[in-house]
């Protein structure tokens, strides 16, 4: 039986630190990749497009599987001892979100560019500001493609459960816990963790959507 | 009114001159459509110069060509400056709709001004001078994709004149805001040829044109059909499609 009180804050402490951090690092990433894509032209650009949206739909379990056997003892990056930590879990949740952000960022700059492209290229702007211009234009919609992001490496179990190993008060997250208590048959306790993840994940987007609101009040 | 203009205008002598632009046999193909043909022209300083012609004429695409943001299929664009740097920097466009960035007044001015590498107590300056020919000081720190249409060309005007270019290129600017912006718009126009900078603007408003040019190129399906000082060209134009133009039986 679960030690409601102090685990649960625990477990939730431990998803939100691993899925924001990967939220975060594949933005970063995501971002910059999806902007190059929409703005310059060279070789293999179309092959990596393709690539980068089939990427969108990886199955959780199959991208847990490849940094398993990348982090495990025999693997290349075993002597690193990161399998099983939350390090690990941060891995594969990135390697699940950077495509999506990646792809989508490409989609909105690609269109901001359309609209934006004459009129900076007229003000004297090249293409590394430009890059930078039609990040920061497309703010909103970024944020929303965040938000995204989040929600999948924050719902997904597949991943996590392979290279975290649902080890008590170590790499145990909400989604974890919910499929191992099912299966142990504490339907309430499964419940509870559910309602409070659906519960966390609106918190999230409803904040994130007053402020982009507010700010397009503001700046239209 | 005119002193912040005055001291807006280029510093004679500060570096050679870009002008004039020479356009010899240019011309511009898209999807196999013939858009212009055999366009050559000379843009000396000094005369405000209207771009006159039917929808669909070319004008824009002219412009585009002028201000480096197309490339012809045919002919040569020759600046006096050879100098990429000095010859972009030294030119601003002025688009039928404004493209402007989602952040306030002041820094829609600002971010061009911090892309030519202006000072930073330079660029205050020319902000406030630009903010007050406008007459948009009062809303400065509002955000510039929440400003009217009227607006938000005055913004675009007021952007180009902080940039203190010898050359604008302004397409159309009056076509999507009310009368009496239009009537203030002539008059900023006015004021940026004035103050030294070279204004040519495309049109297809006969009243406009003869309120604003020294000096008229008349385009008709891609072609310069003629090339003459407005009041030659509005008492005795020599085409015969510049005739039916002003006659208002010019189709496009």
């Amino acid at each position: 039986m679960l030690d409601l009180d102090e685990s649960l804050v625990e477990i939730i402490l431990v998803s939100l630190r691993v899925s924001v951090t990967a939220t975060v690092l594949a933005a970063v990433v995501g971002f910059l990749l999806g902007a190059v894509l929409a703005i310059w032209r060279f070789p293999g650009r179309g092959a990596l497009l393709v690539l980068l949206n089939a990427m969108m739909g990886l199955p959780p379990v199959v991208v847990g599987l490849l940094v398993y056997l990348l982090l495990s003892r025999a693997g290349p990056m075993g002597s690193l001892g990161l399998l099983f930590t939350e390090s690990a879990m941060i891995i594969a949740q990135w390697l699940l979100v950077t495509p999506l952000i990646a792809a989508l960022t490409q989609q909105i700059v690609a269109d901001l560019m359309l609209e934006y492209r004459e009129q900076l290229y007229s003000l004297g702007a090249k293409r590394w500001t430009m890059l930078q211009t039609l990040l920061w234009e497309g703010r909103y919609s970024l944020l929303t493609v965040m938000l995204a992001g989040f929600g999948r490496a924050i719902s997904e179990v597949g991943a996590v459960l392979i290279v975290g190993g649902n080890i008590a008060h170590h790499t145990r997250v909400m989604t974890t816990v919910i499929a191992l208590e099912t299966s142990k048959g504490n339907l309430t306790i499964a419940l509870a963790l559910g309602m409070i993840l659906i519960a966390l994940a609106c918190m999230i987007n409803a904040a994130a959507a007053f402020s982009k609101i507010y700010a397009a009040r503001l700046y239209g | 009114m005119l002193d912040s203009g005055a001291g807006a205008a280029l510093q004679p002598g500060s570096e050679a001159s870009i002008l004039p632009l020479h356009l010899t046999g240019v011309g511009l193909d898209i999807a196999g459509h013939r858009l212009l043909d055999g366009v050559s022209f000379e843009l000396k300083p000094g005369p405000l110069t209207v771009i006159l012609g039917a929808n669909g004429a070319g004008k824009s695409l002219l412009l585009k060509i002028c201000h480096g943001l197309l490339s012809p299929t045919r002919g040569e664009v020759n600046w006096q400056s050879t100098a990429s740097a000095q010859i972009r920097g030294r030119q601003a466009m002025v688009f039928q709709r404004p493209v402007l960035l989602r952040r306030s007044v002041v820094a829609n001015i600002d971010y061009v001004l911090r892309l030519q590498g202006v000072s930073k107590p330079e660029r205050q300056q020319r902000i406030a001078a630009s903010l007050q020919m406008t007459g948009l000081t009062h809303l400065q720190h509002r955000g510039a994709r929440v400003l009217s249409g009227g607006e938000q060309q005055k913004l675009a005007v007021a952007r180009a004149w902080a940039v203190r270019p010898e050359i604008v290129f302004l397409d159309e600017p009056t076509a999507n805001i009310d009368p009496a912006a239009t009537v203030f718009m002539e008059s900023l126009i006015k004021r940026f040829s004035a103050a030294g900078t070279k204004v040519v603007l495309t049109s297809h408003d006969l009243g406009q044109a003869s309120r604003l040019a020294d000096e008229v190129l008349f385009l008709h399906q891609g072609q310069l059909l003629e090339q003459a000082p407005a009041q030659q060209f509005f008492a005795r134009p020599e085409n015969p499609h510049a005739r039916a133009f002003l006659r208002g039986e010019l189709p496009g």
